[in-house]
């Protein structure tokens, strides 16, 4: 395996609320290798956020707490950083695309200022130069006329065109990670599928790593090299991409591909979907996880949590290997 | 913009009708001869319907309305009755008093509510937070003329810092500044910090972040300049009571202001004076109305004016 650029190790983070506490992300591991796109799957609420949130340590803390973890990029622990070592990493070697264009650019700046002030803060580039150099990203994410957009705010843009200019600012430094949030989780079908294809171009571009976030299978297929899958603040599958999606191991796992629509699909079948909902973080204080949803539940899931186990390419939290 | 901006203008015309009107009717119909308080209780009938006939007082309400507004619109606001002179002459030389009073007064009020609400927005929780909401808690409980005289006693009577009256020199305008400056602070410092704190929970808050700038590039850039937008529409709102404050002021401090003007004109059943200080003073409040709404535009590009 190549050379990982970030690892995180258990990471545990906890949201101390007024009548109780919501273990929202729960003993993360996952390494991320140079020039590598990692997928982060799972329904909503599970705690992707949350994870990347804390890797670029920009969680409220309060009413966040980090119980436990490491995250080391090259390798130092991020969490034991100043803040104002962090400050330096972020933006310059860590990147983040959020999931809501619509809200994540500043109303009263124009689109020039967003993307150069981080040129002019890591690389103390003369703000005329980076000015240009901004031209130029908005060029690279396909946006017409970027001449004239550097000069217009926010609000002159769509969805779809501002979540390119997020993209154009998060790559200005060319950063050595690329934390992509649900990117397009906000647009709509087509422009989705410009901006993953643009980010996956960008990327081999600059040879940086990716965390795509994503509830959406069809999308981390597209483009991960490995996935991790997670299930109410746990991971519970993980390994490359080819084995996930053919032979996938964990009943949650299945149960998210059995609930990808496919155009050749029998029109007669109908889509499956996993019953229930998610429990919420705090819900289940003993044995698997995915206990309340699953169909392959015995009593030992009932009891006791089970551990990450091989099965093939993949590692599973299901007890239902431990026999092979 | 021009067009929004003449079309405010155009708008004021009717405002100061309808000021002039009531000015001009309370005037007109309230007891009290303003003849007979110049030429004294003794006067002969001659000498009493000449000073009549001089200062037009023999006419009809409209006709003496009507010649007001034809005199204003030529850019004459008649003859004090009092001191026999010009009005505009008289604002003319009150005005840049108050002004400064009013200027001082803002430049206080931003000086100290900006700095007070961001700290106690990004602090929140903390004793600086308490400390700036209790002291603007004082601030908005203490009325205005009453903190001048405070000011007044403690700086002028006591430490005599500054001069107990004077002439308006900008020496004896200091302490009315501040007196407007830090009530008005008090309020604004409770606008700023609850504007900030809904600013900082946005989302380009937190992209700002992931940025990696400064935290004061965060906080005073992208944060505050989100959170002035509410501010300066309480200002634009806030003017008119600043003034009023200067005109209390003013006579506490005894400075020829345009409010002393106004008060001593209204006492003395000046007329003109009076109706020629309370146009400026309109006017003057609906200019900074329209000034206001600029800015705000500038500020925020979201909004044009059509
Ligand atoms: N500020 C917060 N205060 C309290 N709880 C929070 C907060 N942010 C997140 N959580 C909790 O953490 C859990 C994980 O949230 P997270 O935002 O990471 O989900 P997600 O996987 O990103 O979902 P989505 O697909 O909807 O974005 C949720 O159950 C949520 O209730
Ligand atoms: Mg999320």
């Amino acid at each position: 395996m190549k050379e990982a650029i970030l690892r995180v190790k258990n990471l545990c983070v906890d949201f101390h609320l007024d009548n109780r506490i919501i273990p929202a992300v729960d003993g993360v591991s996952f390494s991320l290798a140079k020039g590598e796109t990692l997928g982060l799957v799972g329904e909503s609420g599970c705690g992707k956020s949350v994870t990347a949130l804390t890797i670029m340590r920009l969680l409220q803390m309060p009413p966040a707490k980090i119980r436990n973890g490491e995250i080391y990029f090259k390798g130092q622990n991020l969490l034991n950083m100043t803040d104002e070592e962090m400050r330096q990493i972020r933006g310059k070697n860590i990147a983040m695309i959020f999931q809501e264009p619509m809200t994540s650019l500043n109303p009263v700046f124009t689109i020039g200022r967003q993307i150069s002030e981080v040129l002019i803060q890591h690389q103390n580039m003369p703000k005329k130069d980076a000015l240009e150099k901004s031209i130029e990203m908005l060029k690279l994410v396909r946006i017409p006329e970027p001449e004239k957009v550097v000069k217009q705010y926010p609000h002159q843009l769509s969805g779809g065109m501002r979540q390119r200019v997020m993209i154009a600012a998060a790559l200005a430094c060319e950063p050595e990670i690329i934390i992509a949030d649900e990117p397009t989780t906000a647009l709509d079908v087509t422009v989705e599928a410009q901006i993953l294809g643009l980010i996956n171009e960008l990327k081999s571009r600059i040879n940086s790593s990716i965390i795509m976030i994503s509830h959406d299978l069809g999308i981390v297929a597209e483009v991960s090299d490995r996935v991790a899958v997670m299930y109410a603040g746990r991971i519970v599958e993980y390994g490359d991409v080819h084995s996930v999606f053919t032979s996938p191991k964990h009943p949650y796992t299945k149960g998210l591909l059995e609930a990808i629509p496919d155009i050749n699909m029998n029109r007669s079948k109908r889509l499956k979907e996993i019953r229930g909902v998610v429990p919420f973080p705090d819900e289940i204080k003993e044995g698997c996880r995915f206990k309340t949803r699953c169909d392959y539940v015995h009593e030992k899931c009932l009891a006791e949590e089970p551990p990450f186990i091989q099965v093939g390419n993949n590692q599973v939290r299901c007890w239902n290997y431990l026999s092979q | 913009m021009l067009k929004y901006i003449v079309k405010r203008l155009i708008l004021m015309i009717p405002v100061l009708l309808l000021m002039t009107l009531v000015v001009f009717s309370i005037f007109y119909f309230a007891p009290g001869d303003p003849v007979s308080r110049i030429a004294g209780p003794n006067v002969t009938e001659e000498v009493y319907k000449s000073i009549q006939k001089k200062y037009g007082l023999d006419q009809p309400f409209v006709v003496q309305y009507l010649r007001f507004l034809k005199s204003v619109a030529e850019g004459d606001l008649g003859i004090s009755i009092l001191q026999d002179r010009p009005v505009l002459e008289m604002i003319k030389e009150r005005l840049p008093v108050t002004l400064q009073i009013g200027l001082l007064g803002f430049a206080i009020t931003f000086a100290i509510a900006i700095p007070a609400g961001v700290a106690a927005a990004v602090k929140k929780n903390t004793a600086v937070d308490y400390l700036c909401m209790t002291g603007s808690l004082l601030g908005i409980a203490v009325p205005t003329f009453w903190l001048g005289m405070l000011l007044l006693y403690v700086f002028a009577y006591k430490l005599r810092w500054f001069p107990i009256s004077g002439d308006g020199s900008f020496k004896q305008l200091v302490l009315p500044g501040f007196a407007i400056g830090l009530t008005n602070a008090a309020i604004t410092a409770r606008m700023v910090r609850s504007s900030m704190l809904e600013v900082l929970k946005q989302d380009y808050v937190r992209t700002a972040r992931s940025k990696g700038l400064l935290e004061k590039t965060v906080v005073y850039r992208h944060a505050l300049k989100n959170a002035l937008i509410p501010v300066i529409t309480l200002m634009g709102l806030r003017l008119g009571w600043i003034l009023g404050g200067s005109v209390a002021l003013e006579i506490i401090f005894s400075i020829p202001g345009i409010g002393r003007l106004m008060v001593d004109a209204i006492l003395s059943r000046d007329f003109p004076v009076v109706q020629g200080s309370m146009l400026v003073l309109t006017s003057s409040i609906i200019l900074a109305n329209i000034l206001a709404d600029i800015l705000y535009a500038i500020v925020d590009p979201r909004i044009r004016y059509g």
